[in-house]
């Protein structure tokens, strides 16, 4: 596909790593305005902050010491397997997904450009996330069997009032055959 | 897609790349089948349709194919050197390339400086004179083939100004409501496009124009170069998504110095032995399996045909890759025999003279591109030679 997708998303796609590299948006700091721009040596003048900061520098799988920083969040998979996992405050939905090895395809790793971590918000928990941004809304366009509750798990961002969230897998990835043969469930 | 999912994929033990091989040149498809289990073609589309009007081979006129290889730095195309002299560029087709095109002859210079588009092609937009860019389609605004994503990057240009006919978008808002999501949201854009236009003071603009089809190129009084393009008028018959465009008889010729053809790629056959439909330009196949023959298979662009974004096409690639699982898992690939593999092949190469890439070469070259990047403030400048490329790759 050298003249084709890959040739053709370069300079768009390129252009958006560089202006999120450090992807800023997911940092709780930059979230909650209290960034100071530093990517290292961080001194946060709240020392709650500081320490989910800790999760932007090391990608350590050790659990959180303080109660209120764990957000318990379910990811029901395409078979209807519960998987309950522990979240971090500040980290996104894909992030939490593949730290616990759930099958959540993040094709263009969080940088708005494709659908394939579409996933479906217990409804309670979907009133308490901000708006999508126009780039989200764009992307979910893309998205087979899109319902009212769908959002893009890397947009997702875990703070604690979304604990007891539960996140569904479509059953659908974009499938298609010429000949309109169904696939089989795998 | 990103490097990184790449080269997880490239590092694990049970695979190996081989650069520098020209399939159906080099090694033919029946080699490789005899040195392998299963062989799957996923080599996409280099060719592009072309339009089949007079004046199409004139100086000016472009394939969007060779443009967009021109500002990415393939090497087969860094000779391109089109005239930006013009003020006005008429681009063919209303995809996402079609988008892609108009945006990077309008983007202003201090954007494209961070990205890694090539330098040659850097310093000629730097000194384009283009101003005004049409993207011109044969049907109506809800045919349109582009994406949203694409659509409100030009819409969000910055120091560029939308230009539509109003009258080209009668009745859309009457049906807006009806429309599924995607569709709705890509219209609703257009619409304010239309409405609001963005900044009067701008230079620069640019404008979709529908229910036109080129018919002629057409010269300048000495018949060098492209001064112009005669467009026919169209009318729609039927709706929706297979509304078709049928002729009036009338025409309009629209003044412009730059042409770019934008109305789709093509895959090429790689080897006589593989089956091709030249119609649809595609390997014939069932659900991946390539027709009258066993242990091939193809994906992607080859597979299906050229259209369909990278999510799309990723989901066609896991499913070859199922369906290859299960024939295997079938019996349908005779496993009991062995098979030699790479070093076969290797050796055939080498007794050819042809020397190959290893995944750790190329690596070599991405790490010289990131490089010379650096110190231009850009993710990487592209290497141009293959014959550089390959001294790197080999050092």
């Amino acid at each position: 596909m050298a003249a084709s997708a890959a040739v053709r998303s370069a300079v768009g796609l390129t252009q958006r790593f560089v202006r999120v590299s450090p992807d800023c948006s997911i940092c709780p700091l930059y979230r909650l305005n209290a960034c100071t721009g530093a990517t290292d040596g961080f001194t946060a003048p709240n020392r709650r902050l500081r320490t989910s900061i800790g999760v932007c520098q090391t990608e350590d799988s050790s659990s959180p010491e303080e109660h209120e920083r764990v957000v318990n969040v379910v990811f029901i998979d395409r078979s209807g397997q519960r998987t309950r996992v522990q979240a971090r405050v500040g980290e996104n939905a894909l992030q939490l997904a593949h730290r616990h090895g759930v099958d959540l395809e993040g094709a263009c790793e969080a940088s708005l450009a494709c659908s394939t971590c579409h996933v479906y918000v217990s409804s309670e928990h979907y009133e308490k996330l901000p708006e999508p941004e126009e780039r989200e809304d764009d992307m979910l366009d893309m998205a087979p069997m899109l319902q009212e509750n769908s959002r893009l798990g890397c947009q997702i961002i875990l703070t604690p009032e979304l604990d007891g969230m539960e996140l569904t897998l479509p059953k659908v990835t974009r499938n298609f055959y010429v000949d309109g043969h169904v696939p089989k469930p795998h | 897609m990103s490097l990184t999912v790449f080269t997880q994929t490239a590092q694990h033990e049970r695979f190996s790349f081989h650069g520098n091989v020209n399939v159906g040149k080099d090694v033919t498809i029946d080699e490789l089948r005899q040195a392998y289990h299963a062989v799957v073609l996923s080599y996409g589309a280099e060719g592009n349709r072309s339009m089949g009007i007079p004046g199409e081979d004139l100086p000016g006129v472009f394939s969007a194919k060779d443009f967009v290889g021109w500002y990415n730095g393939l090497p087969c195309n860094k000779e391109l050197h089109p005239d930006l002299s013009c003020e006005t560029a008429v681009i063919l087709g209303q995809g996402n390339v079609a988008l892609d095109v108009a945006r990077i002859l309008l983007a202003p210079v201090e954007m494209l400086k961070e990205t890694d588009i090539t330098q040659n092609s850097l310093e000629a937009l730097a000194n384009s004179k283009v101003r005004r860019v049409l993207i011109v389609g044969r049907r109506g605004p809800l045919q349109i083939a582009c994406t949203i994503k694409e659509l409100r990057e030009m819409v969000n240009l910055p120091k560029v100004r939308a230009d539509m006919l109003p009258a080209d978008f009668k009745g859309i808002a009457e049906v807006l409501k009806d429309l599924p999501r995607p569709r709705k949201r890509l219209t609703e854009l257009m619409m304010k496009a239309v409405k609001e236009g963005g900044d009067d003071k701008a230079e620069k603009c640019w404008g979709l124009r529908f229910f036109r089809s080129p018919v002629e190129v057409l010269a300048g009084a000495d018949g060098k170069r492209a001064t112009g393009i005669r467009l026919a008028l169209n009318k729609l018959e039927g709706s929706g998504e297979s509304a078709r465009a049928e002729v009036t008889g009338q025409t309009e010729d629209v003044d412009c110095g730059l042409i770019i053809s934008s109305i789709g790629y093509k895959s090429i056959p790689i080897d006589p032995a593989v089956p091709f439909d030249p119609r649809r330009a595609i390997v014939p196949n069932e659900m991946g399996r390539v027709q009258d023959t066993a242990g091939l298979y193809c994906s992607g662009w080859v597979k299906r045909g050229p259209t369909g974004v990278i999510a799309t096409t990723m989901n066609d690639s896991f499913d070859t890759a199922r369906v290859l699982i299960q024939d295997m898992e079938d019996g349908k690939l005779d496993l009991s025999v062995n098979k030699p593999g790479a070093k076969a092949i290797t050796a055939l190469l080498q007794t050819r003279g042809v020397r190959t890439v290893l995944f750790s070469q190329w690596e070599k070259i991405n790490a010289e591109e990131e490089k010379r990047g650096r110190s231009l403030g850009k993710p990487r400048e592209k290497l141009l030679d293959v014959d550089e490329m390959l001294k790197i790759a080999w050092s």
